[in-house]
C-alpha cells in the first residue's frame, strides 16, 4: 500500500513496515493511522508543514514516544513499546532536529559512545585493563577514527562538540548516528540552518553514506530542493495524516500537498 | 611560635599537593617497574616523615597524621560522588550515608572480634553480602527477560531476595561461627584467631565487606529512586542520609545492635588503620575511577550527563548506567568508612548528620565537577587547611574561635562560586588520571584544505 500513486516498485525487502501507528498527547492526535512501508536501500522523504506530526513519527519509531495505538515492525519484529537504547540496538540510528551532541566531550567521544553497547568488552576488562579491553578499545578508536575521517573531521578530534561550528556538528552527528552500526538511519531535517553551499554539500553526502553503509534512510526535511533532489519516494504529513505519497514529481503536482503548504485558493 | 605554625602549615599543605601531583606523575609513567618503585616511594615518603623527627618533633606529627587519613577517606567518598554527581550528572546527597553505613558496619565485625571475641558479625556479613550480590546478579539476568516490567515490581523481587539472603547469611554466619570461634582460645591460652596477623585479615575484609555492603544497599535504594529526575534524586537521597542517620541514634533500641551504643556514640572499635592500609585503599579507588572514567562505560556514564536523550538514541541503557555508578560511587564511600572507623576509634551519628553529609559535596564542587585531581586536591587542600591550619590558628585567639572557621570557608565558597565556578582545577587531569592521547590516524586520503568540504570522500579506510 505504500507504493500507491504509481511509484516504482521496490525490489528489497520490507525493513520498516508502520500500521496504523496513532499518537495522542491528551486530546490531541499528534499523529492518527499513519503508515509507512520501507524496503531495503530506500531513501524516502517524509515532509509536511510545521506541526505536521513529523518529529512524533520518529519519536515513535526510535521509542521515545510509546505508540497509543497501531504497530512498528523492523525486520519483521515489533518493536513498538521497547525503550529506546533496545531499538537502536537493533539497528536503527537517528539525528535531532535541533542538534544533540555531548556538547562537553570531544568529538571522538561522541563517535565513541555509540560503540558502547557493542564495545566488546566488560566493564571487569576496563577497570583491570587487561589484553582485552587494550585489544578492543584501540580498535573501537580506530574505526571511530575511520569514520571522522569519512567525514572530514579527524583534524577537531579532540575538540569539545561544543565549540565547533554547525556545519560541522551536523556532521559529527551523522557520524555518530552512523558509528551505531544501524540498518535504518532516520534524519531530522538535516539541512535546517544551513546554506545553500552547505545544503549541496550534506546532499553529496547522504548520497555517499547511503552507498558507503548500505543504509537505508528516512529523512524528514523542509527544503524542498533537499528532498526533491534525493528522494526516491515521498510521504507528505498534515495535522498527523499522511496526506499524499509518491515520486518527487508526483507530489511537486499534487494539489493536497500544494493546499498544504500554499493554503486553499479562495473560489 | 604562631608565625612559624604558620609557615609550617602552608609548606604542609603545598607539600602534600605536591606528594599528591608526584604520586600520579609517577603512575602514568610506561614502564611498571617505575610504576611500582615509584608507588612504594609514594609511600615510603609519608611513613618516614612520621618517623623522622626534626628536633624533637616529627615531620609529621600524630595530629597531621589524623588529618591526612581523613583526608584520603575524605578523598574517597568524594571521588565517589564525583562520579555520581560530576560525571553522571545525578546530584546526590546520599554519599554521607553509605560512608557511615560502611563505617558502622566495618566497625561492628571487628569490634565483635577483638572485644567479644566471636567471628559470628564477621561471618554473618560475609555470607550476607556474597549472597545478596549474587542475588542480585541472578535476579538482573532473569529479569532482562522481561521487556516493561515495572521498575517496582522488580524493586519488590530484588528487596525479598536480598531479605532473604540475609535471613541465610545470619543462620550460616551463626553457624560457621560456631564452629570457628573455639579457636580463640581462652584469655589465658590465646588461640589461633586471636594474633594481630588475624585481627589484620579481618580488618580488611571487614572494609571490603563494608564497601560492597554499602553498594547493595545502594542499588536497592537506587533502583526505584533513580528513575526520578536528577532534583528529585538529590531529595530523595537527603531522605535517605536522614533514615540512616535515624538508625544510628536508635542503634541500640529499635535495631538489635546493643554495640553501637545510639545516641552516645560506638566506642572500643579496635584502631587498626594504619598509613599502609590508608595508601592501598586510596589507591585502588583511584585507580578503579580512573579505569572506569577512561574506558567505554565512562564515556557512556559522561554522556548521560550530557544528555539523556541522546544518550538512549546512541544504544545506551540510561538507567542501568545511573545504578551502575550510583552502586560504584556508594562502595568507594563504603571503603571509605570502613577506614575512617577503625582510624579514629569512636564513631558518633553526629558524625553522620546530613550537615556534615555536605562536606563531600563542597569538595567535589571545590575541586571541580568532572574532574577527579579536582576532588582528589581538594580533600587534602580542604582538611589540612580548614582542620589544620585555621583551626589551630583560630584556636589561638579563643577556645570558640575556631566555630569562626565555619564562617570563613563558607565565605570563601561563595568567592570561588563568583570568581571560578568550574571549581579550583576545572576539567584539569594530572597525570595518571589524563585521558590517554589519542594518536590522530594518518588520513588516507590527506587533502588538508578540504575539510571544509563534505565531499563524498572516495578513500576506503
Amino acid at each position: 500500500m505504500a507504493n500507491s500513486n504509481g511509484s516504482a516498485p521496490p525490489n528489497g525487502a520490507a525493513i520498516l513496515d508502520i500500521q496504523g501507528l496513532t499518537r495522542f498527547f491528551g486530546g490531541l492526535r499528534a499523529v492518527n493511522d499513519f503508515s509507512l512501508t520501507i524496503h531495503q536501500g530506500e531513501l524516502i522523504g517524509l515532509i509536511g508543514p510545521n506541526g505536521a506530526g513529523k518529529t512524533t513519527v520518529f519519536n515513535l519509531i526510535t521509542g521515545l514516544y510509546t505508540p497509543s495505538s497501531g504497530d512498528i515492525r523492523f525486520l519483521g519484529q515489533s518493536i513498538a513499546g521497547l525503550e529506546p537504547f533496545e531499538i537502536t540496538q537493533r539497528g536503527i540510528a537517528r539525528t535531532f532536529q535541533n542538534i544533540r551532541l555531548f556538547p562537553n566531550l570531544t568529538v571522538l567521544d561522541n563517535v565513541r559512545i555509540a560503540y558502547h553497547f557493542h564495545a566488546g568488552y566488560t566493564l571487569f576488562d576496563a577497570i583491570l585493563r587487561n589484553r582485552s579491553f587494550d585489544r578492543q578499545e584501540k580498535e573501537l578508536t580506530e574505526r571511530a577514527q575511520d569514520f571522522l575521517a569519512i567525514f572530514k573531521l579527524e583534524r577537531v578530534q579532540d575538540e569539545l562538540a561544543v565549540n565547533l561550528p554547525y556545519g560541522e556538528q551536523r556532521r559529527v552527528e551523522i557520524a555518530r548516528a552512523l558509528a551505531s552500526n544501524p540498518r535504518l538511519l532516520l534524519l531530522d531535517e538535516p539541512a535546517a540552518g544551513m546554506n545553500p553551499n552547505e545544503i549541496l554539500n550534506l546532499m553529496e553526502l547522504i548520497g555517499f553514506i547511503r552507498e558507503r553503509f548500505d543504509l537505508t534512510i528516512l529523512l524528514i526535511e523542509h527544503q524542498m530542493r533537499v528532498v526533491m533532489g534525493i528522494c526516491e519516494r515521498i510521504t507528505v504529513m498534515d495535522f498527523g495524516e499522511v496526506i499524499a505519497r509518491g515520486t518527487p514529481s508526483e507530489i511537486q503536482n499534487n494539489e493536497r500537498v500544494i493546499e498544504a503548504y500554499l493554503g486553499r485558493g479562495a473560489n | 611560635m604562631e608565625l612559624g605554625f604558620l609557615l609550617g602549615s602552608i609548606i604542609k599543605i603545598v607539600a602534600v599537593l605536591g606528594w599528591l601531583y608526584g604520586l600520579l606523575q609517577v603512575m602514568a609513567h610506561a614502564s611498571r617497574w617505575v610504576k611500582i618503585a615509584g608507588m612504594i616511594a609514594a609511600f615510603g615518603i609519608i611513613q618516614a616523615a612520621f618517623s623522622l623527627k626534626i628536633g624533637d618533633q616529627s615531620i609529621l606529627n600524630d595530629f597531621d597524621a589524623g588529618l591526612l587519613f581523613q583526608a584520603c577517606t575524605m578523598a574517597m567518598v568524594a571521588l565517589g560522588l564525583n562520579l555520581i554527581y560530576g560525571f553522571n550528572g545525578q546530584f546526590s546527597l546520599g554519599q554521607w550515608g553509605f560512608y557511615g553505613l560502611g563505617a558502622y558496619a566495618a566497625a561492628y565485625v571487628t569490634y565483635k572480634w577483638a572485644n567479644d571475641r566471636t567471628s559470628s558479625a564477621l561471618f554473618v556479613l560475609l555470607i550476607g553480602v556474597i549472597l545478596a550480590g549474587a542475588t542480585i546478579l541472578m535476579l538482573r539476568r532473569f529479569l532482562s527477560r522481561y521487556y516493561n516490567l515495572p521498575v517496582l515490581s522488580a524493586f519488590t523481587l530484588y528487596l525479598l531476595g536480598c531479605v532473604a539472603a540475609a535471613a541465610v547469611a545470619v543462620v550460616a554466619g551463626n553457624a560457621v561461627a560456631s564452629v570457628i570461634d573455639p579457636l580463640f582460645g581462652s584469655r589465658e591460652a590465646p588461640g589461633l584467631l586471636s594474633g594481630d596477623l588475624a585481627l589484620q585479615i579481618v580488618f580488611v575484609l571487614a572494609v571490603l565487606c563494608a564497601g560492597v555492603f554499602a553498594a547493595e544497599v545502594s542499588f536497592l535504594f537506587g533502583l526505584p529512586v533513580l528513575s526520578l529526575g536528577s532534583d528529585y534524586f538529590g531529595i530523595a537521597t537527603l531522605g535517605f542520609s536522614i533514615v540512616i542517620n535515624t538508625l544510628m541514634v536508635n542503634s541500640d533500641t529499635i535495631l538489635p545492635f546493643p554495640e553501637m551504643k545510639g545516641g552516645r556514640g560506638m566506642i572500643g572499635i579496635p584502631k587498626l588503620t594504619t598509613w599502609f592500609w590508608v595508601f592501598i585503599f586510596l589507591l585502588l579507588v583511584i585507580v578503579v575511577m580512573r579505569n572506569l572514567i577512561h574506558s567505554s562505560t565512562g564515556r557512556a556514564i559522561m554522556s548521560v550527563r550530557e544528555d539523556e536523550t541522546a544518550s538512549k538514541a546512541m544504544g545506551i541503557d540510561v538507567a542501568s548506567n545511573k545504578l551502575l555508578t550510583f552502586v560504584i560511587g556508594s562502595l568507594f564511600a563504603g571503603l571509605g568508612g570502613g577506614i575512617y572507623a577503625h582510624y579514629i576509634g569512636f564513631l558518633s551519628p553526629g558524625t553522620f548528620s546530613f550537615l556534615a553529609g555536605f562536606n563531600p559535596l563542597i569538595v567535589v564542587v571545590f575541586g571541580g565537577l568532572g574532574s577527579m585531581t579536582g576532588t582528589l586536591a581538594a580533600s587534602f587542600g580542604w582538611m589540612f587547611f580548614l582542620e589544620g591550619l585555621l583551626r589551630v590558628l583560630l584556636g589561638q585567639l579563643g577556645t570558640e574561635a575556631p566555630t569562626w572557621r565555619f564562617v570563613l570557608y563558607p565565605i570563601a565558597l561563595l568567592l570561588l562560586m563568583l570568581l571560578r565556578p568550574q571549581g579550583l582545577l576545572g576539567k584539569t587531569e594530572w597525570g595518571f588520571l589524563r585521558a590517554p592521547a589519542v594518536k590522530p590516524r594518518a588520513p588516507a586520503s590527506p587533502p588538508p584544505d578540504a575539510r571544509a568540504t563534505p565531499a563524498p570522500a572516495p578513500a576506503a579506510k
